[in-house]
């Protein structure tokens, strides 16, 4: 008789990106408990544009510079998965690791429990005075080099599972990181509880994939999916985040807590499978490089789907940094046009923005109702179009400039519609905000240290 | 054998991603029977065409046979990627609706797999959600 397999590991995700629902935890942590067994819960609130803001906001109060909601993402769990052995880990620290777990370390204080052991995982930022070389080398042929260096926000290699590992390893209770590759949120748990070796390519892709499909929460659930009559989601309101059973192998389950809406079947996994992939023979992680192309997915009954087939190969030499850069602002305005010629009205509205600012900086105009988001900043998608008939369709415009106060004033030439454009327009709405370039670059291995330290209790 | 012409979007669907510059775009038979007619027809030339206006630097189609999918990459169509572009959308994220715009012809003898045109050829499994 063949003894039964282990337990899987269970990885539940409660955020896909910063700003997403923070009720999504419960429901997970529910079934995280319900299930017993070794668990953790991740969150991952760091796309790319995330981190520089955080650095933004960490240059106005030295004690910033972490996920905002960082109290509404733990309050609601952060008692029930320490008092049930779930561990934590998420790169909410974002700009200022140390002051998010900090602050954790004051939640749970508030919440009357006992201390967590909080690790922090950094050495992401490469943006500091001794690292410019490396940059510099990094960066060396692209034609703006002095320019992203000195207007530069942050730099921010990509680190892979390992500190998360050790640090789990370790002791710690909850692991905090900064800029860490979304999918080793999940390899980190996966390689402390099953202690793979970590040249295990396979599993280490394999465990790569099952972080790539919790990455982005609710994704794989249902949510971003459905399309009614072609892609129906039942319960779409009350979507549940997903849960990896991840087994020995790797291999992994996608699961949902009871209760909640959404769907997992092969059609939603599939999606999120290749959501920002490119070569699917070659996925580019800091851990592996796993190859998907032969990967097959099972429906194994209502809302759990397996994924096989993943293999992986060693991990590349070199580590991807993010360069932000500081790059003037962003001017948006709109006004709406409604009932006859009103798609004529929008358009002489854009002909009068034109005429008034052409010189100033190059000029999109959407005509949201008739043709927008599909189109180009240059403008061949709408000048392809014939003048019609749209009878509710909202101008907008959008500029960028490097110094302020003109784009203020583009900004304001949309209120002036007000009074000078058109017959009937309405509803302005105007923003400005300061805009951001990346410059992407890859380093060696060697230039940059992942390590984790483990903080006080005090 | 009579067929019929159809948008793409009856016979696949997809999700758009993201890095930068350059977006992809999945694209996944609704039933493994219509895979070849997506192979055959939904090619790097058509979908460089559906994208002329933004002006594609390349095209590039990877086939998941075991997934009935392929991954569309698309160089250089953000306008500069979502910090740069002027765009509402500047991750692109809606171009996936674009490429599935596209027509396809489908043989009258497969048009059951075909997904939004009869109410019950959707959801096939039992244990769907009603």
């Amino acid at each position: 008789m063949s003894s039964p397999a282990p337990a899987p590991l269970r990885i539940g995700c409660a955020a896909g990106f910063s700003g997403d629902r923070t009720d999504a935890a419960g429901p997970v942590v529910d079934a995280l408990v319900a299930a017993g067994g070794p668990s953790f819960l991740i969150f991952e609130t760091l796309a790319e544009r995330t981190l520089a803001l955080a650095q933004l906001a960490r240059r106005v109060d030295p004690d910033r510079g972490y996920e905002p909601l960082l109290d509404e993402l733990l309050r609601p769990v952060l008692a029930r998965c320490l008092a049930n052995g779930i561990r934590i880990v998420s790169n909410f620290g974002a700009a200022n690791p140390r002051g998010a777990a900090r602050r954790i370390a004051a939640l749970a204080a508030e919440l009357g429990v006992a201390a967590p052991r909080i690790a922090v995982v950094e050495g992401d930022d490469v943006g500091a005075a001794e690292q410019r070389p490396l940059l510099r080398e990094a960066l060396r042929g692209s034609a703006d080099l002095e320019a992203v260096v000195s207007t530069m926000v942050c730099a921010n290699a990509y680190l892979g599972a390992d500190a998360i590992a050790d640090a789990l390893l370790a002791g710690a209770d909850i692991v905090v990181t900064g800029r860490v590759a979304d999918p080793s949120l999940t390899v980190g748990p996966a390689l402390a509880h099953f202690g793979w070796r970590r040249d295990d390519w396979d599993r280490l892709a394999r465990a790569t994939m099952a972080g790539h499909l919790l990455e982005c929460g609710a994704q794989v659930t249902g949510g971003y999916y459905a399309d009614p009559g072609y892609k129906d989601v039942p319960g779409l309101a009350r979507v549940g985040y997903p849960i990896a059973e991840i087994d020995a192998d790797g291999h992994c389950t996608i699961a949902k807590p009871p209760g909640t809406g959404g769907r997992i079947d092969a059609h939603t996994v599939k999606e999120q499978l290749l959501y920002e992939v490119h070569d699917p023979a070659a996925y580019l992680t800091p851990d592996v490089v796993a190859d998907l192309s032969e990967a097959r997915v099972v429906e194994l009954g209502p809302d759990r789907v397996r994924v096989e087939g993943v293999r992986g190969h060693p991990r590349p030499a070199t580590l991807k940094v993010n360069v932000f850069c500081e790059r003037g602002w962003l001017a948006e305005g709109e006004i709406s046009y409604a009932g006859p010629r009103a798609e004529a009205r929008a358009r002489l509205a854009a002909d009068v923005l034109r005429e008034r600012l052409g010189a100033l900086a190059p000029l999109r105009v959407d005509l949201i109702g008739v043709a927008s988001i599909l189109g180009d900043d240059a403008g061949a998608y709408l000048s392809a179009r014939a003048p019609g008939e749209g009878r509710d369709v909202r101008l907008r415009v959008a500029a960028l400039h490097a110094d302020k106060a003109t784009a203020e004033r583009l900004a304001r030439e949309v209120t002036a519609l007000y009074t000078c454009g058109p017959a009937g327009g309405g509803g302005v709405r105007t923003a400005l905000r300061q805009r951001l370039s990346t410059h992407s670059c890859f380093v060696p291995r060697d230039g940059v240290t992942a390590r984790f330290a483990m903080m006080g209790t005090a | 054998m009579t067929s019929r012409t159809v948008p793409l979007y009856r016979a696949a669907h997809g999700r758009t991603g993201d890095k930068g510059n350059r977006s992809n775009i999945s694209v996944i038979a609704w039933h493994p029977a219509l895979w070849p007619l997506l192979v055959e027809q939904v090619t790097e030339a058509r979908v460089a065409a559906q994208f002329a206006h933004r002006r594609p630097s390349r095209v590039t189609r990877h086939l998941l046979p075991n997934l009935e999918a392929m991954n569309f990459v698309l160089d250089d169509v953000l306008d500069g990627g979502v910090n740069d572009a002027l765009n509402l959308d500047s991750h692109g994220k809606a171009l996936a609706f674009l490429l599935l715009d596209l027509d396809i012809t489908v043989p009258e003898a497969l048009a059951r797999h075909l997904v939004g045109a009869e109410p019950d050829s959707f959801p096939p499994e039992p244990w769907r959600h009603a």
